[in-house]
C-alpha cells in the first residue's frame, strides 16, 4: 500500500497500461513536454516516445477524431481534454462516431477509446473553464461515463477503461486531484458500473458521485451528531448506473438524497429519482429529494461562483426534509 | 540604446524582422498616440500580476506584453462601429479600441462595476458598446462570431469592418479554417489577424504545424495574405491601412501574420520551465515600445523627455485603476445572481 493523490493515481493507471499494451497511447493539448497542467502525464514522453504521447495542436474536434478513428483501427487511444467544458468541440465524433460505429455497422468494429475530462467548479475561472458537463453523455447510448473519486477507485476504473473495448468517457473533478488515498502496490482493476458505499447508515441515503461524495460524506458526519445516520453512495460510474446498490440501500432507509454538482434541470438526479420511483417507489417513506448546482453559468467572482453549487448545508437541510 | 550586434544576430533567426520606417499619412500626432495606447498596456499588464500574487485578482490572467504593437498599429485605425474579435490575451485589443481600463481593472477584481459585472474576468474583458466582441476562453472559439459581425456588414451593405484576432495556437481551431473559407467567399469585410508568437502554452508551434508561415493559410482560401514583424508598428499599421480600405470598399478579407515571441510565461504563474527564455534576449532589443521610440528619438518625431512623460501618465493612470477597482467598487450582489442569463431581465431559475 502506499498513499497518492488523486492526480498520481492518473498517472500511474497510464504508466502501467502503457506498458502492458503498445497499442495504449495518449493525445491532447500539451500532454508531452509539459506534461499536462496537472502534471498528469509528466515524463510518460520521456519514457514512451513521441508515437506514444503526442502533443497535439488545438484542433479538438480533429484530434478527438483521429482518436477514434485509431481506435476503429485497433489502437487503445487516451485522449485528454483539458477542461471537459471544451468536448463540445469534438462531441460529434464523439457522439456520432464513437458511440455509434459498433450498433451502426452491426457489430463489425470496437471503438477503444478513452476520454479524459477534468470538469467541475472551482479556482474562479468562469463559465468556460467549470462546467459539469457528464450529463449530456449519460443520454447517449453506446458510451461509458465514469467519475471516480478517490485514488484507488481512478487508478482500477480508469484501467479498466482502457481495457473496454467501448467508448469511455472519465470525468476527473479539478478539486479532487489532490485528494490523496490508498493505493495497493500491485496490479488491480476496479470495475466499471459498481458503486461503493463510502459510509454505511440506516436512515437517510445520500446518492451522489464525484467532488460531491466529499460534501455528502461532511453532511454524514454532521448528522450523525443530530442522530440521523447517512448512508453514502458514490456511484463511481453514470453509465452504467448501479442501481442495484442503490435499491439496496434505500431498502434499509427508506428515504433518499441525490446530489450532483451540475445545473440540477434537466441533470441525472432526476433521472437516477425516476429510476428509483419505477423500482421502488413503494420501498420510500418520503418524496426523494434532489440537489444540484443553481441553472447558471458559473461566475469568474468568488463570491457568486461560490452561491452556484450544493454545500454540506444544503445536503444536510435535503436529508432533513426527508423527516418532515 | 540600440544594440546593433544583437540585432544582426536576430535578424538570422527572426525571418519577419523588418526595418522601421516612416509610412506615408501618418502624422506626428498620431504616432504618439499610438506610442501613448502602447504604454497604457504595458503599464496595465505590468501591473496586474503583484494583484494576482496579492489575491486581489484571480483566475487566468494573460499578458499581452511585448505584442502591443499589433493591436495598436491595427485597432487604432479602427472607427467606433468596428468590430474586434479578441482572445484570452486580449486587454491590449480592448485598450487600443478604447477601453476604459478602470472598468476593465474593476472586472479582474470580479467587481459589479466591471465591464463583465464581475462574471467573465481577464479572459472574456469586453465592451460590446465599442465594437468590442468578446473572448472566448476556448482558444480559436472567437473567430466565427467575429465573422458573424462581417456577415452582418455585408448583408446590411455598411461599411464596418471586423478584425478578429487569434494566436498560433488558435489559428489551429478548425472553425477559424471554416470561416476563412465562407469569409472569402462571400468576400466578408473582415480582417484575420494572426499573432503568431511561437508558442500555444507549452508547445512550440513548429512541432505541430507543417507550414510554418501561416499566413500561407489565407492564400490557399483565396484571401489576399501577408507577413508583418510583430515588433514594427509601422509596418503593421501600414498592412492594415490597405486591409481595411479594401475591406471598406467591399473588396473582402484580408490575412496578416503579425510574427512575434511569447517572451514571458503563458499566464502569471507559468515560468515557461519548459522552454529556453534566453532565446528571448535578443527579442528584447527590439520590444515594441522601445523601438517604436528609439524611432522617434532618432527621426525626431519626439524627444526623450516627452516620450518619459508618456510614460509617467500612463502609469498614473493605471494606478488610479487600481485605486478605483480596490476602493470604489463592489462585489456582486447575491441577488443578482440569476441576472443576465437571458435576454431583457428575464430570470428563469
Ligand atoms: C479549445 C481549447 N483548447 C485548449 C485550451 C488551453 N489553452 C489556453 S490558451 C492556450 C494556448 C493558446 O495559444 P495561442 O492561440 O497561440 O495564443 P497565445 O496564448 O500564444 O497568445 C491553450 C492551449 C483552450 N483554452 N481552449
Ligand atoms: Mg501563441
Amino acid at each position: 500500500m502506499s498513499i497518492i493523490t488523486l492526480r498520481e493515481s492518473i498517472t500511474q493507471a497510464l504508466r502501467e497500461e502503457m506498458a502492458l499494451d503498445e497499442n495504449v497511447f495518449i493525445m491532447g493539448c500539451d500532454v508531452g513536454l509539459r506534461g499536462n497542467p496537472f502534471g498528469i502525464t509528466k515524463g510518460l514522453m520521456n519514457e514512451y516516445g513521441e508515437k506514444r504521447v503526442i502533443d497535439t495542436p488545438i484542433s479538438e474536434a480533429a484530434f478527438t477524431g483521429l482518436g477514434v478513428g485509431a481506435a476503429i483501427a485497433g489502437m487503445r487511444p487516451l485522449v485528454e481534454i483539458l477542461y471537459a467544458d471544451w468536448i463540445t468541440l469534438p462531441m460529434d465524433n464523439i457522439v456520432n462516431t464513437a458511440a455509434k460505429t459498433c450498433y451502426m455497422f452491426g457489430g463489425q468494429a470496437n471503438v477503444p477509446i478513452v476520454i479524459r475530462a477534468p470538469f467541475g467548479v472551482g479556482g474562479g475561472v468562469a463559465a468556460q473553464h467549470s462546467q459539469n458537463n457528464e450529463n449530456w453523455f449519460v443520454h447517449v447510448p453506446g458510451l461509458k461515463v465514469i467519475t471516480p473519486s478517490t485514488p484507488y477507485d481512478m487508478k482500477g476504473m480508469l484501467k479498466s477503461a482502457i481495457r473496454d473495448n467501448g467508448p469511455v468517457i472519465c470525468f476527473e473533478h479539478k478539486r479532487n486531484y489532490s485528494m490523496k488515498g490508498e493505493v495497493p502496490d500491485g496490479e488491480y482493476l476496479v470495475p466499471i458500473g459498481k458503486a461503493a458505499i463510502r459510509k454505511t447508515g440506516t436512515d437517510c441515503t445520500i446518492v451522489a458521485y464525484s467532488y460531491m461524495t466529499y460534501v455528502a460524506e461532511a453532511a454524514a458526519i454532521e448528522l450523525e451528531k443530530e442522530g440521523i445516520s447517512c448512508e453514502v453512495i458514490d456511484l463511481r460510474s453514470l453509465l452504467p448506473l448501479d442501481y442495484d446498490t442503490v435499491m439496496e440501500s434505500i431498502k434499509k432507509t427508506s428515504r433518499v438524497v441525490v446530489v450532483t454538482e451540475a445545473p440540477l434541470r434537466g441533470s441525472i438526479a432526476g433521472e437516477i429519482v425516476g429510476e428509483i420511483i419505477d423500482r421502488g417507489f413503494d420501498l420510500l417513506d418520503a418524496p426523494p429529494q434532489r440537489l444540484g448546482s443553481k441553472n447558471s453559468p458559473v461566475a469568474y467572482n468568488e463570491g457568486l461562483e461560490a452561491m452556484c453549487t450544493p454545500k454540506k448545508e444544503d445536503i444536510i437541510a435535503a436529508v432533513r426534509k426527508t423527516f418532515e | 540604446m540600440k544594440d546593433s550586434k544583437c540585432i544582426e544576430e536576430l535578424k538570422k533567426e527572426f525571418d519577419a524582422y523588418a526595418e522601421m520606417y516612416s509610412p506615408e499619412g501618418l502624422d506626428r500626432e498620431e504616432q504618439i498616440r499610438m506610442y501613448s495606447i502602447m504604454w497604457l498596456m504595458r503599464k496595465f499588464e505590468e501591473a496586474v500580476k503583484p494583484l494576482w500574487m496579492a489575491n486581489k485578482v484571480h483566475g487566468y490572467y494573460h499578458p499581452y506584453i511585448t505584442e502591443e504593437a499589433i493591436a495598436t498599429a491595427i485597432i487604432t485605425q479602427l472607427k467606433k462601429e468596428d468590430y474586434v474579435g479578441s482572445t484570452h490575451r486580449g486587454h491590449g485589443h480592448l485598450i487600443a479600441k478604447g477601453g476604459n481600463i478602470n472598468k476593465m481593472m474593476a472586472e479582474l477584481f470580479g467587481k459589479e462595476e466591471g465591464y463583465n459585472k464581475g462574471r467573465g474576468g481577464s479572459m472574456h474583458i469586453s465592451d460590446m458598446s465599442i465594437g468590442m466582441l468578446g473572448a472566448s476562453g476556448i482558444v480559436g472559439a472567437a473567430v466565427a462570431p467575429a465573422v458573424g459581425s462581417a456577415l452582418k456588414s455585408w448583408i446590411k451593405g455598411t461599411d464596418d469592418v471586423t478584425v478578429v484576432f487569434f494566436g498560433d495556437g488558435g489559428a489551429n481551431a478548425g472553425s477559424v479554417s471554416e470561416s476563412m473559407n465562407m469569409a472569402a467567399a462571400w468576400k466578408l469585410p473582415v480582417i484575420f489577424v494572426c499573432e503568431n508568437n511561437q508558442w500555444a502554452i507549452a508547445t512550440d508551434y513548429a512541432r505541430i504545424t507543417g507550414e510554418p508561415d501561416l499566413y500561407k493559410r489565407g492564400i490557399g482560401f483565396g484571401i489576399p495574405s501577408c507577413r508583418c514583424d510583430g515588433y514594427n508598428i509601422y509596418q503593421i499599421w501600414e498592412t492594415a491601412k490597405a486591409a481595411i480600405e479594401r475591406a471598406r470598399a467591399g473588396e473582402g478579407p484580408t490575412f496578416i501574420e503579425c510574427k512575434t515571441m511569447r517572451m514571458l510565461g503563458h499566464h502569471a504563474t507559468d515560468d515557461s520551465w519548459y522552454r529556453d527564455m534566453s532565446v528571448c534576449d535578443k527579442y528584447w532589443e527590439i520590444e515594441p515600445i522601445k523601438r517604436m521610440g528609439e524611432f522617434m528619438v532618432e527621426n525626431k518625431i519626439a524627444t526623450p523627455a516627452e516620450l518619459e512623460a508618456i510614460e509617467a501618465e500612463a502609469m498614473k493612470k493605471v494606478e488610479a485603476s487600481i485605486e478605483y477597482a480596490d476602493t470604489q467598487c463592489h462585489e456582486p450582489s447575491p441577488d443578482t445572481f440569476y441576472d443576465y442569463i437571458y435576454a431583457d431581465g428575464e430570470v428563469i431559475k
